[in-house]
């Protein structure tokens, strides 16, 4: 077997796990293992921009943006995070520029800004203000790889194509891992003082998704078999625009810089669901509109309309958005609709952290010893019940800076615990079998099955009788999914074995999530329930906390944290 | 519609040498190949292959599908004929099937140092003109997919050629307004055997973000004959 030691375990390679090896690699020794070879990551797919009140092109101040987030998460976000969040973003905008980000170009050569749904001017009483910094619209492309070559320069050493199986728990805290390397099939060890946790969201339950088929919430998964909780799973957001039929992702930006959203009959159709901020309204808005607008007509999409920018302007700021549209379904998007749907994109909930990424141990005030998460795995919660177009790879640099920051302040006052040898017999057991079971069940299948029922009976409009029908099917999927074998297939790049030990994962997590949206008896940002369309601040304003005992799912509450904007009624 | 896959297999473990194994199975219209692909693993688990996207920006699955090395999941089957032969990128080590050993290409890039040497940054952002940033275009776009490098002779019989991909992102570094370490990286040009491009075009060809590699590798020569950023 082999065995490593390091001080500091970064997993995931992410725009979060790099930005916390930056500044973990200060305080101490640091390695950081990945899935998928880092640029791989799905950060690598955002493409709109990214959320610093720059100011650069008009008026903007971070509490305006602080505002907006709050209005945004539909009061679900705990404030103290959300201003630290606003705050540091300006920062941490001018240190990525610093780093070598290509953003683009306003006319004083300043970072260029666009607009963006849901980023206002004074406090949200004000015009739309240009506060997305972008780099044409590959913004996630031009952070991630930007944040690889400076862990490059660094020589931060990488474990790349491993899969990280299970956490190794001490009575005292965390202190190591298992991970799988998927090229040779080996089992490998990790011991650590301090581990980070950046494995991404888990929007890849659903079936149309604009994630890349790697988002299947490894990390959470791993954290809820370790009897630890998580938080507000219901909250999944619903990307407006997905590319119809498949699910990839029609930049908002589409939306910013101009585009509209039409229905079958032509109509702009924002205008009767949030006649002030039409297209610009939060996603949760226009994803729900959209799909209402489905369920009228009938037909399975609705349209963008780009067509009266000119090709230039299009060819400036929406290369990539003009290339998928041609590559996939052949539309030129100067002449042709876009047909786009809601698809699932993004997920508010995971690991409870406090502001410095370390991992509550009873999802409130206690600190796990040893553990972090930091970026959409991870719930602080600054995104509340619906998080604002850009605001994500800002909080994965934002915030895995903090985390880094803080183990590079811990790494040396740490010392390394003993591993836990009965755990590690038990994994090793688990994978083992995998190998010795025949494969009697297609692996295809039954995530197929998870994927299409969780969109139909979990997805933007939910009810009492559709989720407990989905519980039903999860735990009949947990029942086949026992069968599931790997004997004959060969080790070297097993990709069954990776995408078995996902559903693993996907399975636990996707009952999680339904049963902490059947609990909660409300409509309040992306989590709608046509039983209780209205939000209830009264029984509601809190975070939903859930995790196993007893091999049974629990769930808790704790308040959210207010400190400068009490909840009001969200018009668009 | 129906659609031979002519795959090749490969487990260097068992295998003495890699072989073809047919699959045919029924397309959609509006299928790509990795789609096609992950319909065959759905009954066929042993087949593997990297994919992570799935539409085009993480570069994972570059593969050469009927002689072209392409990106499988923004390669429509409609575009393609009856018959579609796939194979692993050329000229890197076979690890199993359509998995490829990219080291060397991910080493290579190290050498470039793909990151801005600058000295003390200012208060706020650095000051690029639009003019300074358009230079830019064409080359922060590289996605690593190695499909280019892939399709060079030069990189196949050449250890110490970088690889075109590779001289696009050296392109990319010294080509930057904010970038100061230009002398530096002029040095690493003359040592990389960058003269032995022959120009057979390949890498414009293979690219599959339209990007333009040998218009870089001109350009860098240009600079380390003539001296001069532009």
């Amino acid at each position: 077997m082999n065995k490593h030691q390091h001080e500091i375990l970064i997993i995931g390679a992410g725009i979060a796990g790099l930005s916390a090896a930056l500044e973990a690699c200060y305080g101490g020794e640091v390695a950081v293992i990945s899935k998928v070879f880092p640029i791989r990551s799905h950060s690598v797919a955002a493409q709109g921009g990214t959320a610093a009140a720059l100011g650069n092109m008009e008026e903007d101040h971070w509490e305006w943006h602080f505002y907006d987030t709050v209005k945004g998460s539909d009061f679900l976000g705990d404030q103290d995070a959300q201003a630290i969040f606003c705050y540091d973003a300006i920062k941490m905008a001018y240190y990525l520029e610093h780093l070598g980000v290509p953003f683009s170009r306003n006319e004083n050569g300043k970072i260029l800004q666009r607009y963006f749904g849901g980023h206002y001017s004074q406090f949200g009483q004000g015009p739309p203000v240009r506060r997305a910094c972008v780099a044409a619209d590959r913004i996630g492309q031009a952070m991630l790889h930007t944040l690889f070559g400076e862990c490059l320069r660094r020589q931060i050493k990488f474990y790349n194509e491993f899969l990280v199986t299970h956490l190794l728990f001490h009575k005292d805290g965390c202190c190591g891992c298992i991970a799988w390397d998927l090229v040779k099939g080996e089992i490998h060890i990790f011991h650590a003082k301090l581990i980070l946790l950046a494995t991404g969201g888990y929007a890849r339950l659903f079936q149309f998704s604009t994630n890349s088929a790697i988002n299947t919430g490894d990390g959470l998964g791993m954290v809820l078999n370790a009897g630890l909780p998580l938080e507000d799973l219901e909250f999944i957001q619903f990307h407006p625009t997905g590319l119809y039929p498949w699910g990839f992702l029609m930049s908002e930006a589409v939306r910013g810089e101009g585009g509209y959203l039409l229905n079958q009959a032509g109509e702009r159709f924002m205008e009767r669901y949030a006649p002030a901020k039409m297209e610009l309204a939060p996603r949760d808005v226009v994803a729900r509109a959209i799909q209402m607008e489905i369920e009228l007509s009938g037909n399975p999409y609705v349209y963008l309309d780009l067509r009266h920018l000119s090709e230039d302007f299009i060819q400036e700021r929406l290369p990539q958005v003009k290339e998928m549209a041609f590559k996939f379904a052949g539309i030129n998007i100067k002449k042709e609709l876009i047909p786009v749907a809601p698809a699932a994109h993004y997920t508010m909930g995971g690991i409870p952290v406090n502001i410095d990424g370390e991992v509550l141990a009873d999802g409130k005030k206690e600190a796990m010893p040893g553990l972090f998460a930091a970026g959409e795995c991870a719930c602080i919660s600054i995104h509340g019940a619906n998080r604002l177009g850009t605001n994500s790879t800002m909080e994965c640099a934002v915030f895995g800076h903090r985390a880094g920051k803080k183990m590079a302040s811990l790494v040396k006052k740490t010392n390394y615990l003993p591993l836990p040898k009965e755990q590690i017999s038990l994994a090793l057991e688990e994978i083992n079998h995998l190998f010795v079971q025949p494969p009697k069940v297609s692996i295809a299948e039954l995530r197929q099955q998870l994927q299409v029922s969780m969109m139909q009976n979990c997805g933007i409009l939910r009810d009492q009788s559709r989720l407990k029908k989905q519980l039903i099917i999860i735990q009949d999927l947990k029942e086949v999914y026992k069968k599931i074998g790997l004997k004959g297939i060969p080790r070297t790049f097993n990709l069954a074995f990776e995408e078995v030990w996902e559903l693993r994962n996907m399975l636990n997590i996707a009952e999680a999530v339904v049963i902490s949206a059947l609990a909660r008896e409300e409509s309040r940002g992306a989590h709608y329930r046509v039983d209780f369309p209205k939000r209830d601040d009264k029984n509601w304003l809190k975070h939903t906390l859930i995790w196993k005992k007893e091999d049974k799912l629990t769930l808790d509450y704790k308040p959210v944290v207010i400190t400068q904007f009490p909840p009001s009624e969200r018009f668009f | 519609m129906q659609k031979k896959f002519i795959i090749q297999r490969f487990w260097p473990e068992k295998d003495k040498i890699p072989y073809w194994q047919i699959y045919e199975i029924d397309c959609q219209e509006d299928w790509t190949v990795l789609d096609a692909l992950e319909a065959i693993r759905a009954f066929d688990p042993t087949l593997t292959y990297r994919r992570v996207c799935r539409h085009g920006v993480c570069g994972s699955c570059a593969m050469n599908i009927n002689g072209f090395n392409s990106l499988a999941c923004e390669t429509r089957i409609a575009s393609l004929p009856k018959n579609i032969k796939i194979r692993p990128l050329p000229g890197f080590p076979i690890i199993r099937d359509l998995v490829v050993d990219l080291e060397r290409l991910y080493q290579n890039y190290t050498v470039i140092k793909p990151y801005l040497i600058t000295s003390s940054p200012p208060e706020k952002e650095y000051i690029q003109s639009l003019e300074e940033r358009h230079l830019l275009d064409g080359l922060y776009e590289c996605l690593l997919c190695g499909a280019c490098t892939s399709a060079c002779p030069t990189f196949w019989v050449n250890e110490n050629f970088l690889g075109p991909g590779i001289f696009l992102q050296a392109c990319r570094f010294i080509l930057d307004s904010r970038d100061k370490g230009f002398n530096l990286r002029k040095e690493i040009l003359r040592k990389s055997d960058i003269w032995r491009c022959h120009g057979i075009l390949n890498c414009v060809e293979a690219c599959p973000k339209g990007l333009n590699p040998f218009q870089a590798i001109m350009h860098l020569r240009k600079i380390l004959l003539f001296g001069g950023k532009r």
